[in-house]
């Protein structure tokens, strides 16, 4: 080989050791830039998750069309998937119509014997029934009803008209016109009531059924009303055919009671202008008032001890309608949601439990005469005078949520006052969700508390002893035994928790309180007796060895503390410390509370706490101490002043970091309290964090619904909590590295 | 520490001195240590003792003013209980004492009397004796039977009774060949009759598959599909033909059968195939003890669980659990290397990486729900159902990856540890020493021969370390897995004889849940109790190995490049 040829062979080795040299650093990079940045995605993720929580409404027009009858609607709905509408007109003309661009499916007209309509009523917008007043006493109930098929995998919705009680009027009263109407219809009886010439006229149909045939016999009956002192120009049932609420053209209303038959309460919803619009928000619960200029109402009957009724009729929520004018109402058929329009056409979108407006939007089409909103609550359906009909998108997919309903007290339906309440699903469709955070927050921070009152005594405590004052020899077995325990996995923890300390401390309770007094008492007292030996006994423990020697002091009074605890409880409390203390104290005691969490979790942030705040100490330069010994302090005394100050900010971020990890543990929580999302501070009751909730309840949300979201916010303001604490207690670590550097 | 050795001191010098505090510190670590001992004892006792054939004791037991009746049971725990809470009970005790001993004994024959415990009190146990031929029976279902054998019976001819004297050794033999069926039976079931089944179900997917596929000539298709119906009617008829063999089988497992009687004197017959084994405690001298303790904590260890995993072994847990944490290592380590060398090694170091450094720091300190969270959300609902879009369109709606299981699981765990892995790496490129690096460059070698030759195997007890106690937090670890992929029994094992052999798709058990799941979802808990020990005892066996070799790699690490750093 030629010097030419070696030194080609040479420059094209480098150059392939330095392409290979390229070639690694860019993927290091590549590598460890997307590791990071996947670390990132964390954070993203979460918040790309909860952002939809708290964006608002959009809406969007699509079609407009014309109605194909001069007279006013009465009633506009859509079926299920907003393909079909259905109007019903003043002149008795029932038409199904395509929304998409206003073609007719079919009309027809309702049979009414001649006489006219006066009066509407819905039962509701689950059973699409609703009831008609006529002019000759006669009430005519129908609903409108869809089948959907699949010829050819393609979908047909067929719409038609349904007479449930048969296609006859039913005679409420001879001859009277009926200017109002309500109707309710439940599995055990149907119950019209309506308004002639100012008076209530009441009529229920109890149902039978027949248990072979499953034929349902309708019974009639009279319902008896009791007279009335105002003009009523609406009338509507609550739900359970409990309440009857009577409201008059200038807001006064009564409110009564029909299985009493008596007026309940009595009052004003609003204080000028003419009542407009009055109805049920989903479940029946609650009613919304709307006078003609102003607010828009939200009212329901709650308890009250200090009526005779016991009941009265409650304003919970007052929705600001700035030009009001309300011109309709539409709630949503799944949530407690609504949307209200004013004659000029100006949309606002409300939720109630929230409190929150979504949406507010001129839509431009006239002055307005009814609306509908969808059953998914996607498509609005808005009616003008002229007889226009213009449908929108909605884009509404979280409304339930809002910052003052996660954290301040928000009145629930039926309850009696405003309360913190965590309650995410239940059994019925119409229920209420309540996401208050509250309660869940609360219940973490308690668990951290007890869990932090237990463990930084004894971890920092101990990281004293261990550090300043320990023998050598000794601390390099005690420090990794202490450090194994962090170690442990936490379900571990939990099960001994829940299966074996809470009967434990069930059982023996006042062994559990004399230890916290008698621990200390005896250790002392062992420490003076010995201060008071002779020297010559002392010497063969030398200094730096006191655990060991209390190792049998501690067994003897923790064992003779559990021996004496059921002669304790015989003598002061008989025999049943946990009856003397629900009886004669009035503290409840649940066997899985926060004592027993407190114990478990210090018992998991010990060796967290122990081992930084003993590297802190530990590594306070020695020459420090030295110094303050060699001006004459005693150990303690240059512990004290020297040494904790200097060391002070190590411990600080030893307890932020313990904090962090109590607040985000979830095993032990879940296992060893019975997870009810309560606010009470009681040491013997339980408590319900945010990461048990997580755990308990993720499992069985529908993907991206709103509680869902509210689950990821958790997590999210888990994550933040942690993060935010522990960043604290680094940045502390840091600058007390490099204080220490500079001494 | 103290410096004068001085006699006595007065209590108040004694105070000033600071000597209490000094004490009561002492006192803190006695206590955290003591804690740690005491748990692991709680634990040690407990599990350990759960395999122990615990003596069968015969006695009559005669509350005042009611019918002696005779008990036949193991002895589980005893304490003495205040006479109130007794008396309020409802039990009529005549006693000056103060305190009466009751007993908690294990009754078993849950079908013949409705409950496996009971507590008895004390005193009113009579004629204790502990008879050698009193027998227990462990049994597929309805917990332990205890009883006396009377004669064992082959198609309901007595072939051996009490008064031949071989009854016993009769039932053993017969109780082997029952358990020699069972195993047949349960390979064809589960390795057989399971491998055509999962082919039967691949041909499903198959033939769905080629229904999506609308770019394929039709007469093509046509011709797939056909030999695919092929296919199926031949695994087919291999079913039908286990099918028959195992009803055979089922038939030879049933065929005997034996006559116990219980304490009360209730003659039962059962069939041999229900019992899982059968032994007589109180004739077993110590050695023999000894045996059966080993087979039955074997038996824990490579056994299915059984009866809604109250009874049985864990084998399926400890597997889940070992395989999750392998995927999840070979996850990791990579990830956590080249993100913990680019930090070090290539990343220009100033504030930002002190940001990110810290960030990652912190990263271990947030809540492991919260990974689970990330995990379900991300993993399984984002990645998971669009990568069943793109590559599992056959099997929908039925969701291949869009579901938690063992893939997300573990990818969940690793991005958990990831910041574990990465701390201990960067820790142990920051040890080594700035000379040898320079000494490397200066000899000409590029950064990444450096790298390569130098400073990775110097740092690779570091990533040891850092694997080490990845290791150990994921294998403790069950909150986030909650959400990603454990269930408290999986049909079958992630690792089976059917290709692709990885099921990364399916859910696991995994220890941890298992804890979780028997100790408090269980319908038994007080017999499901001393598995859960067991099964804690185990995990934190694990643990503490992976723990403390963690620590003695760090040690040796350290003493290795000690000489290094001047």
């Amino acid at each position: 080989m030629s010097q030419s040829e070696v030194r080609a062979t040479a420059s094209a080795y480098r150059k392939w050791r330095q392409i290979k040299d390229g070639i690694a650093t860019t993927t290091i990079t590549a590598g460890g830039i997307s590791v990071l940045f996947a670390i990132l995605l964390i954070f993203f993720y979460l918040l790309y998750e909860i952002m939809p929580l708290f964006q608002s409404a959009s809406i969007k027009a699509d079609s407009q069309f014309k109605t194909t009858t001069p007279a006013a609607a009465l009633y506009l709905a859509m079926e299920e998937q907003a393909e079909v509408g259905f109007r019903l007109a003043r002149d008795g003309e029932a038409a199904f119509f395509q929304l998409s661009d206003g073609a007719l499916l079919s009309a027809s007209q309702l049979p009414l014997d001649g006489a006219e309509i006066l009066s509407f009523a819905l039962e509701s917008e689950e059973s699409r029934l609703f009831a008609l007043g006529l002019t000759d006493g006669k009430v005519l109930i129908a609903k409108h009803d869809y089948r959907s098929s699949y010829p050819n995998d393609k979908r047909v919705i067929t719409p038609e008209l349904r007479f449930p009680y048969g296609d006859k009027a039913f005679l409420l009263s001879e001859g009277r016109a009926l200017e109002q109407v309500a109707i309710s219809d439940s599995d055990d009886a149907l119950l019209i009531i309506a308004v002639s010439n100012g008076n209530l006229l009441g009529r229920r149909w109890v149902k039978e059924e027949d248990f072979l045939s499953e034929e349902v016999t309708l019974s009639e009956e009279d319902v008896l009303l009791p007279s009335l002192d105002i003009v009523p120009s609406k009338v509507l049932i609550g739900p359970g055919q409990q309440w009857l609420y009577v409201l008059a053209a200038d807001g006064g209303f009564r409110l009564i009671d029909l299985k009493e038959q008596t007026i309940t309460d009595r009052g004003y919803l609003f204080d000028n202008g003419k009542l407009s619009q009055a109805r049920f928000l989903l479940g029946g619960i609650s009613l919304l008032v709307a006078s003609d200029h102003g607010s828009i109402g939200q009212w329901f009957v709650v308890r009250d001890k200090e009526r005779d009724s016991g009941y009265k009729l409650q304003a919970v929520r007052d929705f600001d309608i700035p030009n009001g004018g309300v011109a309709a109402i539409a709630t949503e058929h799944r949530r407690k949601g609504f949307a209200s329009i004013n004659s000029a056409g100006q949309l606002d979108l409300f939720y109630t439990t929230s409190h929150r407006r979504l949406l507010r939007k001129d839509l431009d089409i006239g002055q307005v005469s009814m609306m509908a909103i969808s059953p998914r609550a996607d498509k609005l359906l808005v009616e003008n005078v002229d007889g226009g009909l213009a449908s929108f998108t909605l884009h509404n997919e979280h409304p339930e949520l809002s910052w003052s309903a996660l954290w301040s007290k928000v009145w629930y339906e039926s309850y009696p006052e405003p309360d913190y309440v965590w309650q995410s699903s239940a059994s019925s469709n119409d229920f209420e969700a309540k996401y208050s955070f509250a309660p869940l927050a609360f219940g973490t921070l308690k668990a951290a508390f007890y869990a932090m009152l237990i463990a930084a005594p004894l971890a920092i405590c101990g990281a004293i002893y261990t550090a300043y004052f320990m023998a050598p020899a000794l601390r390099k077995k005690t420090k990794p035994l202490i450090e194994l325990m962090e170690a442990l996995p936490t379900v571990i923890l939990g099960f001994l928790a829940g299966l074996w300390l809470a009967p434990f401390i069930e059982k023996n309770l006042p062994a559990v309180f004399s230890l916290f007094l008698l621990l200390p008492v005896g250790i002392l007292l062992f420490a003076w007796l010995w201060s008071q030996l002779p020297a010559t006994v002392r010497r063969y423990i030398p200094d730096g060895w006191h655990p060991v020697l209390l190792v049998p002091i501690v067994l003897a009074v923790v064992i003779g503390c559990v021996e004496m605890s059921a002669p304790l409880e015989r003598l002061f409390f008989d025999g049943d410390m946990r009856a003397w203390l629900t009886n004669d104290i009035g503290v409840s005691f649940d066997q899985r509370n926060a004592l027993v969490v407190g114990i478990a979790m210090g018992f998991a942030v010990i060796p967290t706490i122990f081992s930084i705040a003993e590297d802190a100490i530990f590594s306070v330069p020695k020459h420090l101490s030295y110094g303050s010994l060699a001006l004459g302090a005693t150990p303690w005394q240059s512990l004290v002043g020297v040494v904790m100050p200097t060391a002070s900010p190590g411990i600080f971020s030893a307890l932020m970091i313990g904090m962090g990890r109590a607040v985000g543990e979830t095993m032990i929580v879940l296992m060893a309290t019975g997870n009810t999302p309560i606010m009470d501070a009681n040491i013997f009751e339980g408590m319900r964090t945010l990461a048990a909730n997580i755990a308990v309840e993720i499992g069985e949300t529908e993907v991206d619904s709103s509680h869902y979201r509210v689950l990821f916010l958790a997590a999210f303001v888990l994550f933040m909590f942690t993060f935010v604490v522990n960043t604290i207690a680094e940045t502390v670590r840091q600058r007390l590295r490099m204080r220490y550097g500079n001494l | 520490m103290s410096l004068h050795d001085d006699n006595k001191q007065g209590f108040i010098e004694w105070c000033k001195r600071g000597e209490p505090m000094i004490w009561m510190n002492a006192a803190a670590v006695t206590v955290s240590t003591l804690a740690v001992i005491g748990l692991l004892m709680l634990l040690a006792v407990r599990g350990f003792g759960h395999f122990w054939p615990a003596a069968v004791m015969q006695a009559q037991y005669a509350l005042p003013g009611e019918a002696s009746v005779t008990v036949l049971a193991e002895r589980v725990e005893s304490e003495a209980v205040p006479i109130e809470q007794l008396l309020s009970a409802g039990f009529k005790i005549e006693t000056d004492d103060a305190f009466v001993d009751r007993e908690l004994v294990k009754l078993g024959n849950r079908d013949v009397s409705g409950a496996d415990f009971k507590w008895v009190i004390s005193r009113y146990l009579n004629d204790i004796s502990y008879p050698e031929d009193a027998v227990v029976i462990e049994r597929r279902e309805w917990g332990n039977f205890y009883g006396y054998l009377q004669a064992v019976k082959e198609q309901g001819q007595v072939v051996a009774s009490l008064d031949d004297g071989r009854a016993w050794e009769e039932f053993q033999t017969r109780v082997i060949r029952a358990n020699e069926i069972h195993e047949q039976i349960k390979k064809i079931e589960k390795k057989d009759i399971g491998a055509i089944n999962y082919r039967l179900e691949k041909l499903r997917l198959k033939s769905r598959g080629l229904e999506l596929n609308t770019s394929m000539a039709e007469g093509r298709r046509e011709q797939i599909q056909a030999d695919l119906a092929a296919e199926r009617a031949e695994l087919d008829a291999q079913y039908k033909v286990m099918q028959s063999e195992l009803a055979d089988l089922y038939r030879q497992w049933h065929r005997d059968s034996f006559t116990m009687k219980t304490a009360s004197g209730q003659i039962k017959d059962q069939r041999i195939s229900t019992v899982v084994q059968a032994y007589q405690p109180n004739s077993m001298n110590f050695a023999q003890k000894i045996g059966f303790y080993f087979t039955k904590f074997g038996e824990f260890l490579t056994d299915e669980p059984r009866e809604a995993n109250t009874e049985g072994g864990i084998f399926p847990a400890i597997f889940g659990t070992v395989i999750m944490v392998l995927i999840m290592s070979v996850l990791v380590t990579p990830f956590g290397v080249v993100a913990a060398v680019y930090l070090r090694e290539y990343a220009k170091q100033g504030v930002m990486t002190r940001i990110v450094r810290i960030a990652v720091n912190n990263l271990a300190g947030v809540p492991s729900i919260v990974y689970g969270v990330f995990g379900l959300g991300f993993f399984i609902y984002f990645l998971g159902s669009e990568m069943d879009k793109a590559f599992f369109p056959e099997a929908l709606p039925a969701p291949t990856f869009g579901t938690p299981g063992l893939l997300w699981a573990s990818v969940t765990l690793a991005l958990l540890t990831l910041p574990v892995v990465i701390v201990a790496t960067e820790e142990g490129l920051a040890r080594i020493p700035r000379n040898l690096r320079e000494g490397s460059l200066a000899l000409g070698a590029t950064k990444a021969e450096t790298l390569w030759r130098v400073v990775l195997p110097m740092a690779s007890p570091a990533m040891m370390t850092g694997l080490i106690l990845a290791v150990a937090r994921a294998a403790g670890e069950v909150a986030p897995l909650m959400l990603v992929g454990v269930v408290k029994l999986a049909p079958s094992l992630p690792v089976d004889g059917n290709f692709p052999y990885f099921h990364l798709d399916q859910k696991f058990m995994h220890l941890g849940f298992h804890i979780y799941d028997v100790g408090f979802q269980s319908p038994n808990v007080e017999a499901a109790r001393p598995l859960v020990y067991a099964t804690a005892l185990l995990l934190v066996v694990i643990i503490a190995l992976l723990n403390l070799s963690a620590v003695a790699l760090r040690n040796h690490l350290r003493e290795k490049y000690k000489s290094l750093e001047m």
